[in-house]
């Protein structure tokens, strides 16, 4: 602890000593971290966000909607069927009271979501309905809908190929099912795969996980407190994240833990209170999200142009397909892997269609977006929708929530924080377990990428919004490109165990504990 | 078929109070064996991290092994220097539901607690776990003060 302290202070003085006179310099240092990294990415991103031939249509987008669609059909709509199935797993009327102690199903389903929800939600939808125009979120829900059946059968594979070791820890996630589900099935390439995989979470973890969280942080602090060099908040959060991860101080990750179920309760709750103000403007709101997901109504690129923004948006912000769920979700106690499969169709429920629509309902009602009242299409400045202040991302959603509760920017601004440092920390153990899984589990191994996702956040808070954000989608999606393409080969292996399972359930072999 | 009593104990002064009330019982009752159980305040609907899940199957087991060599076994050593049939149980779960349980599974014919040491806030919103066990339990209680 002393240690930790130590740090903080000394942080502390420097901060203080250097930020007046450094300022300017400093945004000359942010401009060149800018440059430099957008120079660094900008290939990758091009060859992940390339348009199919002929169209503005990046191929991936389709990549992720057409996989969520071959997954609700080849398993037969998993997500309506089992739904209801899926909420008494959670509620623990499935789980023998013998396992008392060990990871339950809710608290699975929490670590999970705890890595998902987050900026996602609040900037990514913003960054969503900003540039595609309310219609975005029509497409957000249904990529939501379909990408629960992608989840279910990432994460029940998951849980069926972990890695169970004699100390009783266990590691799982794409990498062990890709290498292992190959192996068993007979087909080349599963190390290779897994191998890719891994290399892409990595980028992954520092991305998405790391660096646009850092960057949304500043931007909302630095949207209350004014103006400063992005590379100071990077600096203090890269600290306490160092101190969580390499200095061992769990008690920070643990409140975390358990602040974050709140503010994302509060945020639903503060939301849900500027509907019912606005009631009357609910239906209208609908009105332009559906009429916006067919016309786009003036947003660049219609109709396809809000399409394409909204499936991103949900595929960033629930991951379906990404793969990073599987990790997360591997350590849940359950002698049936197809259970977890079960519990984790709820995530994209709650993170995209509850909580991202809520987000692009209030941005929608609070008239932050300007329309044209002579044509009723989207005034649109660059490739962007017009604001009232000009904000975009988490300001926009900040400035859409103020407007209707004066306080709430501030306490958005705990949230993002706090949002930000559960992901960056659920996603530094994703990219750790793809790091040890390619360089073998070690001390030393583990200290270094630790130290460079330390790194990474002072970069991401440092660089502006577009580079780290298309770096972070195309880490992201690289990710579902690998996972997949093997989920393709894999999943007769979850429609088996969806079968013999269905089959137990419905012969009431598989029961309800505590029901006579 | 002999009288069984479920003693719980806390690992404090006051569990210790409830097996030396379970002894002299057992005495007086003759053929009478004593379950001495140790509950580990667990909920299933709590947030972990990813890191303490990976691990958690591991801590269950370290958890399980203390609670018996530091509560446990003292306890059934004591009981066997009196002469007294007893032997023990640790479980993770919502102590005052886990003890009442433990009763229901064996038979039982009641349970003996100590008053617990908790206090403060979570006893005012939650009751102490001897006072929901007094209210829930399917079989008699004896509170030992």
């Amino acid at each position: 602890m002393n240690f930790s302290q130590k740090i903080l202070a000394s942080l502390f003085v420097f901060i203080s000593s250097v930020s007046p006179v450094l300022a300017q310099e400093a945004q000359t240092l942010d401009q060149r971290v800018n440059e430099t990294f957008a120079a660094f990415t900008g290939p990758f991103v091009s060859l992940i966000f390339a348009p199919l031939p002929g169209t503005s249509f990046p191929w991936i987008v389709l990549w992720l909607v057409v996989a969520a669609t071959v997954f609700t059909f080849y398993f037969g709509f998993v997500q309506f069927r089992y739904f209801k199935h899926s909420i008494s797993l959670v509620k623990g009327d499935y789980s023998d009271p013998n396992d008392a102690g060990e990871v339950s199903h809710f608290q699975a389903l929490a670590t999970a979501l705890s890595g998902t929800v987050g900026l996602g939600n609040i900037a990514g939808v913003a960054v969503a309905v900003g540039i595609g125009g309310p219609g975005a979120t029509f497409w957000m829900i249904l990529a939501g809908l379909l990408g629960m059946a992608s989840k279910f059968t990432e994460c029940t594979l998951g849980v069926k190929y972990r890695n169970e070791y004699k100390d009783g820890t266990v590691s799982g996630g794409p990498m062990y099912y890709i290498s292992k589900g190959f192996k068993e099935l007979g087909l080349p390439g599963g190390k290779i795969l897994a191998v890719m995989f891994s290399i892409f979470c990595i980028l992954g973890a520092l991305g998405g996980g790391n660096m646009f969280q850092a960057n949304q942080a500043h931007a909302q602090i630095s949207g209350i407190v004014g103006d400063y060099p992005g590379w100071i908040t990077g600096l203090v959060f890269a600290v306490v994240v160092f101190i969580v991860i390499v200095g061992g101080v769990k008690s920070i990750a643990r409140v975390t833990e358990k602040v974050v179920p709140f503010m994302g309760i509060m945020y639903v709750g503060a939301a849900l209170v500027i509907l019912l103000i606005n009631y009357d403007k609910i239906g209208w709101a609908f009105g332009q999200i559906f009429a916006g997901a067919f016309t786009g109504l003036g947003v660049a690129g219609g109709f396809v142009g809000a399409l394409i923004q909204g499936f991103k948006r949900a595929a960033f912000s629930n991951e379906a397909g990404v793969g990073s769920a599987a990790i997360a979700h591997s350590a849940v106690q359950t002698k049936e892997p197809i259970t977890e499969g079960f519990v984790s169709l709820l995530e994209p429920l709650i993170d995209t269609v509850v909580i991202c629509t809520m987000t692009a309902l209030v941005i929608t009602i609070s008239g932050q977006l300007l329309l044209d009242p002579a044509t009723g299409n989207y005034i649109i400045d660059g490739s962007q929708i017009a604001t009232v202040d000009g904000n975009t991302g988490v300001s926009l959603t900040s400035a859409a929530f103020g407007s209707a509760i004066g306080w709430f920017p501030y306490v958005l601004a705990v949230a993002v924080v706090l949002f930000a440092f559960s992901t960056m920390i659920s996603w530094s153990y994703y990219g750790l377990k793809s790091w040890t899984y390619l360089f073998g589990e070690g001390k030393t191994a583990e200290l270094v990428f630790k130290l460079i996702f330390c790194v990474f956040i002072v970069i991401g808070a440092a660089a502006s919004l577009g580079p780290v954000i298309d770096f972070s989608d195309a880490a992201i999606f690289a990710m579902a490109v690998v996972n997949i393409f093997a989920l393709y080969f894999l999943m007769k292996v979850v429609k088996r165990e969806l079968h013999s399972y269905a089959a137990r359930l419905n012969s009431g072999e598989i029961k309800k504990f505590g029901s006579h | 078929m002999s009288e069984i009593i479920v003693i719980g104990l806390d690992g404090h002064e006051s569990g210790g109070r409830a097996l030396q009330h379970g002894a002299k019982l057992a005495k007086l009752i003759g053929d009478c064996e004593l379950l001495v159980a140790y509950v580990i305040e667990w909920s299933p609907y709590s947030f972990q991290t990813a890191e303490e899940n990976e691990k958690r199957h591991q801590r269950r087991e370290e958890e399980i092994s203390v609670a018996q060599e530091r509560v446990i076994d003292p306890a059934l050593a004591e009981m066997k220097k009196s002469g007294i049939s007893a032997s023990g149980v640790v479980r993770h779960g919502d102590v005052a539901d886990t003890l009442n349980a433990i009763a229901g599974e064996r038979n039982a014919q009641q349970i003996v607690v100590g008053k617990t040491s908790e206090g403060g806030f979570t006893k005012r919103l939650f009751g102490s776990s001897t006072t929901n066990l007094v209210m829930g339990a399917d079989v008699p209680v004896t509170v030992v003060n």
